[in-house]
């Protein structure tokens, strides 16, 4: 199949960018979106020309690396996938695809589609953790965990950082990332010790980094590759206003 | 006494108000008491069906106590201004959280509705000024007559121009109550997949309810059924 693709270059944060027309022939409808912009770069370096610069890693939808905008969709059309994971027989010969970076002033371009997302870590360095003795393992018995609470605990645990949610977001809102990292901790008994001050650190983060708010329109969900519910947004929201109210913090 | 000191209500309220979060909480609470608002006025309105003397003597009723009426339109006047000073804020935040928009962005979720909330905002705060000019204080009105309700709306909707701009200004109080009736329940942390889906139905058939209910008004005075 034949893609066209207009892909944002951008040599670094300072200067302007803008989109550059590639024609590629031969796609096979079996590349991961990935291993098709791997094909056109070996092409461009063949050419002497600069690569696309694009961030990646495990090319198995695990580690978060990878993602940019394609036609306007944080990951492209597929839900729940991320760029890695997105096959090329998603498309149709023909397709003509726009290829942005992520979006926000928390996460500055690095060069073309890569972006560097360190104010993520910076919310996370906030309270995104558990502060226990380092050493042998607990009896696991000995710290009983709901079923129920396990399973919705995991589910927002499978965040994996992509940075989807602040792109999807029309206000580059973090608070599905944040939400997500306030439900994995604050539901099990390891995180009850600081979950006030979590909340309350962590909703601080987000507005220090510039990071936008949350007007409930739930693009982040849709974009997630992950999944992630917004019903975590609500209970990130409970924490804040619980803590903001009730701690002695 | 405590051995662990607390902080002060002041710090905690401030916090709270720096936070999007809080901002969001603000206007959730304050749009509960302009949805109430909104609510009482349309079934008010609807007495109009009644005859003249029905919804000429409501009229009265409700200037009968100057303090309880002075007091009613303080919270709202309040309300309005919390929800519009947060709506604001949160709006220049979001502005600067993406200086550099997409070239293409395609939402995959959200209605056009929940996306233009400020616009339909700020348009629904120009009608809500007209509104009061046109059958309140009456300097807007061709034959405005004080506590005449009735002889007051049927000449005002009788100029299609007019009812065509109420019709047009409730449509969009409906795509705003759609979101907000659902999303504030959301700003202020309750949300449960049984229960918010039956919300966000019953934010859509609220919203629809009370379009038609208001705009029933203009269209039937156009239409001679009140006159």
């Amino acid at each position: 199949m034949r893609i066209t693709l207009h892909v944002w270059r951008q040599k670094n944060a300072k200067e302007a960018g803008s989109f550059v027309r590639y024609d590629v022939p031969d796609v096979s409808e079996h590349m991961s979106f990935l291993e098709m912009l791997d094909v056109v770069n070996e092409g461009l370096i063949a050419k002497g020309q600069d690569p696309i610069a694009f961030d990646h890693d495990c090319r198995e939808g695990i580690c978060g690396m990878c993602g940019f905008m394609i036609n306007g969709a944080a990951h492209g059309p597929l839900r729940g996938t991320t760029v890695c994971q997105l096959h090329m027989r998603k498309f149709s010969d023909g397709d003509e695809l726009w290829l942005e970076p992520w979006r926000a002033k928390a996460f500055p371009v690095l060069r073309d589609l890569a972006v560097d997302r360190s104010a993520l870590d910076r919310i996370i360095a906030a309270g995104g953790f558990i502060s226990v003795p380092t050493g042998s393992a607990p009896e696991a018995n000995a710290l009983p965990v709901p079923k129920e609470k396990a399973e919705l605990s995991m589910d927002a645990a499978a965040c994996i950082g992509c940075g989807a949610c602040v792109a999807a977001c029309p206000n580059a809102s973090a608070s599905l990332f944040t939400a997500a990292k306030v439900t994995h901790l604050g539901l099990l008994p390891q995180g009850q010790p600081e979950r006030s001050r979590r909340a309350i650190a962590m909703v601080a983060a987000m507005n220090e980094n510039g990071f936008g708010h949350c007007t409930n329109l739930a693009e982040c969900e849709a974009a997630c590759p992950k999944a992630i519910s917004i019903e975590t947004i609500a209970r990130m929201n409970r924490d804040f206003f619980a803590a903001s109210f009730s701690s002695r913090d | 006494m405590s051995s662990v000191a607390s902080v002060g209500s002041r710090a905690r309220v401030a916090r709270v108000w720096q936070a999007p979060i809080g901002k969001k909480a603000v206007m959730a609470l304050t749009g509960v008491v302009l949805f109430g608002f909104v609510l009482g006025h349309m079934l008010g309105n609807l007495q109009i069906y009644l005859g003249s003397e029905q919804i000429d003597h409501y009229a009265v009723l409700l200037r009968s106590s100057p303090k309880l009426l002075w007091a009613v339109r303080g919270v709202l006047l309040v309300a309005l201004v919390l929800h519009f000073v947060s709506a604001a804020q949160l709006k220049s935040i979001s502005r600067a959280a993406r200086p550099d928009d997409y070239r293409k962005y395609d939402p995959q979720r959200s209605t056009l509705g929940a996306r233009t909330m400020l616009g339909s905002g700020l348009l629904l705060l120009a009608f809500v000024v007209y509104h009061l000019m046109h059958f309140t204080f009456g300097n807007a009105h061709p034959d405005f007559e004080e506590l005449k309700v009735h002889h007051n709306v049927v000449t005002g909707f009788q100029e299609w121009p007019v009812s065509v701009s109420y019709i047009v200004a409730m449509v969009f109080l409906g795509m705003h109550l759609r979101h907000g009736l659902w999303s504030m329940f959301q700003s202020l942390g309750v949300s449960h997949p049984r229960y918010t889906p039956a919300l966000r139905t019953f934010a859509t058939v609220f919203a629809v309810v009370i379009v038609i209910g208001n705009v029933s008004i203009p269209i039937a005075v156009l239409a001679g059924l009140i006159g």
